[in-house]
């Protein structure tokens, strides 16, 4: 019998509605309140629960105390094993990570966390990628790849991954400072990945030649990629899983996953590269930069890859950024988005451009 | 109706294969006391014992009628497999093949004793070229995706004869998974263009993915959402302009035969499935027939031979005397028995009857677009405000959201009430898509039949959604692990003996 863990943030998504664009930090949850704020997180949690109650499956769910999931399969009608010892309405981060921990030694098949993307940083900075978790999406921040569209549709995968079992994909944890983001400065920092069920609208993978298995795409990817470098040219490897599988058919094992690292001569040549390091590096040479679209998001540059500024973008040559991503991210990424810093650069990447999708295959995709 | 499949099972087992049915000396045949002399065979390669199964007569006879009875087709009853075509196959077209005068004859006899064989073939190639627009037909392709093969073979040939090395295919999300490898195949790299919210090919993103690399761009039309790429010229336009080739896949011709042509909408290369359009059988892997058809650019890269006819001598021929020529692309001329079978339904319809056929296919299947739209759990997902052609892709995803069951199950279903499945989540861009196509020949109570069932199993998701996550359970065989058969096929006795042994 499969064994489904649950962990609420009863907190997150407070701040939305009184514009705090967040509740990072106790004290915004105090003012949150002060506000007039409710929560939002249990009543969306009740949603999802309430899709997998109604189809009847067989499973163990095992929860956190009160309001970070006990009362939320309650109300739902789900029977739960609880643990946990928690102080009802002072429920923190540190809980979140504890109670994370604590089902990953319980060996649960998947932890479905309700939250925003603070949420899900905490628990991947708890578990990390042993434990696949799904995110229902509750906060004000969501930007990281591990969300399902609604409540209900997390419900769905979640059944499906009880019933049928899905394959896993990694998926990009963002973060937004909070701070920045009240002042209206975006500034998304990668936090991690984490492994998601993955619903693959099946044929598709199958159809364009993907083998179904986003690991083996992404080698399929770095394979053309490394047909189509050149000698004596520089390559830019942004941040990610793909970029990553690049550098590991190059036989660097050692990429930096959430920064910027330089490729010269099939050799890694600079590790974790801030933008001024990219420019000295560059100058008077041929350059060409290697990015892949934060998944969901759809962001190609401007989140997680700030290092690669309007600057470097156009000493290079917007010609010479390559757009990689697998099949399975595209079918959860429909458009992608630049926020480079720079409208006129951003502009000049709208329209459709081809993302390389798998050994010498590409697809037009629409940035928006 | 009711429903129930034969089953000849012992157990768990169902009829067992011929050779576990097999008893020493038991045999309805007599084979020859030893092998004939003069036949020169190497004494290491004569066999000192054949593992030929030993039954009687009639056992055998029982044993292929009971399999045929637990198994389905379009003789059986309403089949309306998206995209491929299931029409009925006129029983004369397979008296005709089975003439001696065409069974029995061989490849390499003298070209003065199959005189008869080669007007065929040569007669078919033309029919097919008016019908299709184009200049020359090859009829070599074995299998649909033989053809599309050729033709990309032919792309590159075409290319290369200009001193041009082109390196990509443009394929719109929307097609068919052997054009993808149909591309690769031929070495090209695949740009893959996505559907505009009318379901058609996004005009835009066409334009902005063709340039000096491109090769041909490959294109069903009606596509596989059965709508017509009315656009079909400006991307005629879009790809000649940078100097690509234009390729058409012959998968829906049956939606437009006789009515408008390929050629005409600017196509260069086009493909024909004989088993689909021209109403031979769909041989489960083989024989099928994917006809090539060129305009006149791409004529002289045709396969070799070539069937000429030489009006003084008025005598049909094999030509191989042809340099530009891509070389051959089968052993002989082609899955003869197919074209005969093709050959004869062209004749059989006639040019108005080929356009009668086709006037049907597309008001069936409007028929049911028609009378199932609004039923709910299902949904069309692209602006439909047109007519369809042949064929019509709904979505289940509404009563998938409802009640949890895909339109997998909804397919499965289908199977216990008597019927084929639609194609099911295909083509990719439709959510749990269910594509039907009736053909010309099904009658109106069969569409009724058909529209009913599937307003049935909606209510019975709702009702019982187990019953069709377990479902068919009125066929001989039930649900099967699909992943385990495609990762791990038992094709062969030798395959199935050795995994018994371990």
């Amino acid at each position: 019998m499969k064994k489904l863990g649950l962990i609420v943030n009863p907190i997150a998504g407070m701040g939305g509605k009184v514009g705090l664009k967040g509740t990072d930090g106790s004290d915004v949850v105090v003012k949150a309140r002060e506000l007039g704020a409710k929560p939002v997180a249990p009543a969306r949690t009740v949603k999802a629960l309430r899709v997998i109650k109604r189809l009847g499956l067989d499973f163990e769910l095992l929860t956190y105390q009160a309001e970070m999931g006990a009362d939320e399969a309650w109300e739902a009608g789900l029977v739960a094993r609880v643990i946990g010892n928690v102080v009802s309405g002072k429920t923190t981060a540190e809980d979140t990570k504890r109670a994370a921990v604590e089902m990953l030694d319980e060996k649960v098949d998947l932890i479905l966390v309700a939250g925003g993307d603070g949420t899900m940083a905490d628990v991947v900075e708890a578990v990390d990628t042993r434990v696949p978790i799904l995110g229902v999406p509750t906060g004000v921040k969501m930007h990281s790849a591990v969300f399902a569209n609604t409540p209900e549709a997390a419900g769905e995968i979640v059944a499906r991954f009880l019933r049928d079992g899905l394959p896993l994909r990694e998926a990009e944890v963002m973060d937004v400072d909070e701070e920045a983001y009240r002042e209206n400065r975006l500034a998304a920092k990668l936090k991690g990945f984490a492994r998601v069920p993955y619903e693959p609208t099946m044929i598709q993978a199958t159809k364009e030649g993907s083998s179904g298995l986003e690991l083996a795409d992404q080698k399929a990817i770095a394979r053309w990629v490394l047909e189509l470098m050149e000698k004596g040219r520089i390559y830019v490897l942004g941040p990610g899983t793909t970029t990553r599988a690049v550098a590991e058919e190059l036989g660097i094992y050692n990429s930096t996953l959430l920064g910027v690292d330089l490729i010269e001569n099939y050799k890694l040549v600079a590790k974790d590269v801030s933008e001024k390091q990219i420019l000295k590096s560059i100058e008077g040479k041929s350059a060409a930069i290697i990015v892949s679209p934060i998944g969901r998001q759809g962001f190609i540059l401007g989140r997680g890859n700030q290092q690669i500024s309007p600057d470097v973008v156009r000493r290079v040559g917007k010609e010479n950024v390559f757009v990689i991503a697998t099949p399975q991210k595209l079918a959860s990424t429909p458009t992608l988005k630049v926020d480079a810093g720079d409208a006129k650069l951003d502009d000049e990447f709208r329209g459709y451009i081809k993302v390389i999708t798998g050994y010498r295959q590409s697809r037009m995709v629409k940035v928006v | 109706m009711k429903f129930k499949q034969a089953s000849w099972a012992n157990d768990a087992h169902l009829e067992p294969l011929v050779f576990e049915l097999s008893r020493a000396n038991r045999t309805g045949y007599t084979l020859p006391q030893k092998t004939p002399s003069g036949a020169n065979i190497p004494e290491n390669l004569v066999r000192k014992k054949l593992e030929l199964p030993e039954l009687s007569e009639p056992e055998i006879v029982r044993h292929y009628t009971r399999l045929s009875q637990m198994n389905y087709g379009v003789d059986s009853g309403f089949y309306p497999l998206g995209s491929c075509t299931m029409k009925y196959n006129p029983k004369i077209c397979e008296e005709l093949a089975a003439l001696e005068t065409a069974s029995r004859i061989h490849p390499y006899q003298d070209e003065g004793t199959i005189q008869g064989a080669l007007e065929l073939m040569y007669k078919l190639e033309r029919h097919l070229a008016e019908i299709a627009g184009v200049a020359r037909v090859c009829l070599h392709p074995s299998a649909g995706a033989h053809g599309e093969f050729l033709g990309m073979l032919l792309a590159r040939a075409y290319h290369k004869s200009k001193g041009k090395e082109r390196k990509e295919v443009i394929v719109p999300d929307s097609a068919h998974g052997t054009n993808f490898a149909s591309a690769a195949m031929a070495g090209f790299d695949v740009v893959v263009v996505p559907s505009n919210s009318k379901g058609r090919v996004d005009i835009g993103a066409l334009r902005k993915a063709v340039s000096k690399k491109t090769a041909a761009l490959m294109l069903t039309n009606p596509n596989t959402l059965g709508l017509f790429e009315d656009e079909i010229l400006k991307i005629a336009e879009a790809v000649h302009k940078v100097g690509g080739l234009l390729y058409y896949d012959g998968a829906n011709l049956n939606g437009i035969l006789g009515k408008t042509r390929p050629g005409d909408m600017g196509f260069d290369i086009v493909h024909f499935n004989l088993h689909k359009t021209f109403s031979t059988p769909h041989g489960g892997g083989g024989p099928g027939a994917g006809p090539i058809g060129v305009s006149r650019k791409l004529e002289k890269f045709l396969p070799v031979p070539v069937i000429e006819y030489n009006r003084k001598r008025r005598r049909y021929y094999l030509d191989y005397r042809r340099p530009h020529s891509i070389g051959k692309v089968k052993a002989f001329y082609g899955n003869f028995g197919v074209l005969v079978k093709a050959y004869a339904y062209i004749l059989l319809m006639g040019a108005s009857g080929l356009q009668e056929a086709t006037e049907a296919a597309v008001l069936n299947s409007n028929y049911i677009m028609h009378k199932l739209r609004g039923v709910s759990g299902y949904e069309l997902k692209f602006d439909a405000s047109g007519p369809c052609k042949h064929e019509i892709v709904f979505s289940a995803e509404p009563l998938k959201r409802e009640t949890g069951v895909t339109a997998r199950d909804v397919a499965k279903r289908l199977l216990d009430y008597g019927m084929h499945a639609p194609t099911y989540y295909f083509p990719p861009i439709v959510p749990e898509a269910l594509m039907i196509e009736p053909t010309e020949t099904e009658p109106k109570e069969e569409l009724d039949r058909f529209v009913e069932t599937l307003k049935a199993i909606a209510d019975e998701a709702r009702s019982d959604p187990e019953k069709l996550r377990s479902a068919p359970t009125q066929t001989a065989v039930g649900r099967l692990d699909e992943v385990k058969a495609s990762r791990e096929p038992i094709l062969s006795w030798r395959m199935y003996r050795k995994l018994a042994k371990q």
